[in-house]
C-alpha cells in the first residue's frame, strides 16, 4: 500500500468514525466533539484530492468558527440524560421510519446513476501550475463574480436578519458608557509619580 | 544511502521524523530559557531578582520547574469528564506544534513548504481555542467554565481582525507561502524593504491580536487571577497542567516568528550586504518575544467589555477599510509599487 493509500484510508475511516459517533454518543458535548474530528479528516481528504485551499478554508470555518459557536451552544444546555433516553424510545418508530424511507431514496437514486462518458477525466484536480487558491479566485471573481456577489448578499441579509431578530435593549440594567470613560481628564483620576530606573518609589 | 531516504517508505519517513525532531527539540530547549526570561523581565520590571537559585543566575529554573510538574501527582476533580479533562492539554499542545510546521527559519529551511502556508498556520491557531474550551467545561467547576467562555469569544474576536490584517499582506504578495512572502521584502533598502512600513499601521494591529489571540496580558481575562482565579486552569495539575503552559507559550513564540515573518522580512538581514540567515530571524523572533514579556509587565488588564469592544468596534472595521485600502494601492501601484511586490518579488 502506497502512503497516499494509506493515509486515504486513515482519514475516510476517522470521518465515518467520526460521523458515526456524533449520531450514537449521549453526551452532545461529545457529539460535537466527534463531529469536529469528522470535519477534520475531511480536510485531509481534501488535501489528498490536491484541493488545499478548500480543506484550510474548511478548518477555519467550520472547525474553527462554526463547531465552536455550536460546542458554546451545546455546552451550556442543561440536559437530563436520562429523561432523554426515555424520550427516545418514544420516538424510535418515527425516527426508523423516516431512516428507512430516506435510505430507500437513496438507494433508487443510486440504483440508477449513469456516469457519463470521461467523468472519470473531469473530476479529476486541476493539472497544471495553477494554484487551487488561484483557479478558485479566477473562478469566483472573473467568470462568476455576479452570482458570488449575490450569494454574498443573500448572506448578509440573513445575517442582518438574525441580529434584528434577536437584538432587544433593556433599559433596566447597568451598562457601562465608554465614551465618557474615555473623555475623562487623566489629571483628576490618577497622579502621576516620576519613577526613576532602578529605585522604585 | 541517498536512494534509502528518499525513494523507500521506512527512508522517507524516518527522514521526516529526523526533520520534525531538528525543528521540536532546540525549539523545546528555547521554549525552557524564553520561559525563564519572560520571567527576569517581569521582574526586572517591578525591580524584583526573578529566579536567581537553580544554576548560574537562576538559568535551570525552567528545567527545575520541569522536574516538579512531572513528579507531582494528577488530581483529577470527581465530576470530570475525564476522557475530554485529558484530551484538552494534548491538544492544546499539539496544535501550538503542528504549526511549525510550516514555519521557514532560513531560505528554504522549511519542513512543509505548502502554498497555502499561512491559512494552515491561521487554521491551526483558530483549532487553539479547543484545547482551552474543552479544559474548561470538562473540569465541570465554575470557573474552568467561566474562564473557557471567555477565552472561546474572545479568540474567535481577535481571530476575525488577524485574518483580514493576513490578507492586506497576501495582496502585497500574491502568495501564501511564506517563503514567497520574504522574498517579497527582500530589495536594496534592507529594513525600509519590510512590509512595516507599507503596512504600518497594521503591524501595531496585529501584535495586539497576537496578544489577545495567545491570551496574554493585558488580554488574559480566560485566566484573569483576581476575577477567576486562574480560568480554565484551575483543576489542572501537574503533567496536564505543564502540557497547557508549554501549549500557551509556544503559541506565543509561534506569534514572534509570524511577525518577524510578515511584516519585518524573517530571515533577512536589516542592513543591505550583510549576509542573510537563520541568525536575524532568531534575533527577531527573541526581540519580539521581549516585546510580548514587557507588555505582559507594564500594561495593565483589560475589563472584558473593552476587549470585546476593541476587537470588533475598532479593530475589525480598521483591518476591513485596510484591506480595501491595499488592494486598489496594489492594483494600481501606488508609489511605484510599494503595496504591489508580486512584480518585483513573489
Amino acid at each position: 500500500m502506497t502512503a497516499a493509500a494509506f493515509a486515504f484510508y486513515a482519514f475516510a475511516l476517522t470521518t465515518l468514525v467520526g460521523g458515526l459517533f456524533t449520531v450514537l454518543s449521549r453526551n452532545p458535548v461529545h457529539s460535537v466533539l466527534w463531529l469536529i474530528l469528522a470535519f477534520l479528516s475531511s480536510a485531509g481528504l481534501f488535501v489528498m484530492l490536491g484541493a488545499e485551499f478548500v480543506a484550510m478554508l474548511l478548518m477555519i470555518v467550520y472547525v474553527g468558527a462554526v463547531a465552536v459557536l455550536f460546542l458554546f451552544v451545546v455546552m451550556m444546555l442543561d440536559i437530563d440524560f436520562a429523561e432523554l433516553k426515555a424520550e427516545m424510545a418514544k420516538y424510535m418508530p418515527l425516527a426508523l421510519l423516516i431512516g428507512i424511507i430516506i435510505l430507500m431514496q437513496l438507494f433508487m437514486a443510486f440504483g440508477v446513476w449513469n456516469f457519463s462518458d470521461g467523468a472519470a477525466e473531469r473530476v479529476a484536480a486541476p493539472q497544471g501550475d495553477v494554484q487551487n487558491a488561484v483557479a478558485l479566485g479566477q473562478l469566483v471573481y472573473d467568470k462568476y463574480l455576479m452570482l458570488f456577489q449575490l450569494a454574498g448578499l443573500i448572506l448578509l441579509v440573513a445575517m442582518i436578519g438574525a441580529i434584528v431578530l434577536t437584538m432587544r435593549h433593556r433599559s433596566d440594567i447597568k451598562r457601562q458608557s465608554p465614551i465618557a470613560q474615555m473623555m475623562r481628564d487623566p489629571a483628576k483620576a490618577m497622579e502621576l509619580k516620576d519613577v526613576k530606573p532602578g529605585q522604585g518609589l | 544511502m541517498v536512494h534509502f531516504f528518499t525513494e523507500t517508505n521506512l527512508g522517507i519517513v524516518l527522514l521526516v521524523t529526523a526533520q520534525c525532531l531538528l525543528v521540536l527539540v532546540p525549539l523545546l530547549v528555547a521554549l525552557a530559557f524564553l520561559m525563564y526570561a519572560d520571567r527576569k523581565v517581569w521582574a526586572a520590571v517591578q525591580m524584583r531578582r526573578g529566579p536567581n537559585v537553580v544554576g548560574v543566575f537562576g538559568l535551570l529554573q525552567s528545567f527545575a520547574d520541569f522536574l516538579k510538574y512531572i513528579v507531582k501527582e494528577i488530581v483529577v476533580p470527581a465530576g470530570a469528564d475525564k476522557f475530554v479533562f485529558f484530551l484538552a492539554p494534548m491538544i492544546s499542545l499539539v496544535m501550538a506544534f503542528i504549526a511549525w510546521a510550516v514555519i521557514p527559519f532560513n531560505e528554504g529551511w522549511v519542513l512543509a513548504d505548502i502554498n497555502v502556508a499561512i491559512l494552515y498556520v491561521f487554521a491551526v491557531s483558530s483549532l487553539e481555542v479547543y484545547g482551552v474550551i474543552m479544559g474548561g467545561w470538562a473540569s465541570n467547576s465554575k470557573y474552568p467554565f467561566l474562564g473557557s467562555l471567555r477565552s472561546a469569544a474572545q479568540m474567535i474576536s481577535y481571530e476575525v481582525s488577524i485574518g483580514l490584517i493576513i490578507i492586506g499582506v497576501i495582496i502585497s504578495t500574491g502568495s501564501m507561502n511564506f517563503g514567497d512572502i520574504v522574498n517579497a521584502q527582500k530589495g536594496s533598502w534592507g529594513i525600509f524593504n519590510w512590509y512595516w512600513l507599507p503596512h504600518f499601521p497594521m503591524v501595531f494591529l496585529f501584535f495586539i491580536s497576537a496578544l489577545a489571540e495567545t491570551n496574554r496580558p493585558p488580554f488574559d481575562l480566560p485566566e484573569a487571577e483576581s476575577e477567576l482565579v486562574a480560568g480554565y486552569q484551575v483543576e489542572y495539575s501537574s503533567t496536564p497542567f505543564l502540557l497547557f503552559m508549554i501549549g500557551e507559550l509556544t503559541a506565543v513564540v509561534l506569534m514572534c516568528a509570524l511577525v518577524s515573518l510578515l511584516f519585518f522580512g524573517g530571515w533577512l538581514s536589516p542592513i543591505p550586504g550583510l549576509p542573510d540567515g537563520i541568525l536575524w530571524m532568531v534575533g527577531k523572533m527573541t526581540f519580539f518575544f521581549f516585546i510580548f514579556a514587557l507588555v505582559k509587565a507594564v500594561v495593565p488588564r483589560y475589563r472584558y467589555d473593552q476587549l470585546m469592544r476593541l476587537g470588533w468596534k475598532v479593530f475589525l472595521p480598521m483591518s476591513l477599510g485596510w484591506v480595501v485600502i491595499v488592494a486598489f494601492l496594489a492594483k494600481y501601484e501606488a508609489l511605484g509599487g510599494l503595496w504591489a511586490r508580486w512584480t518585483i518579488g513573489g
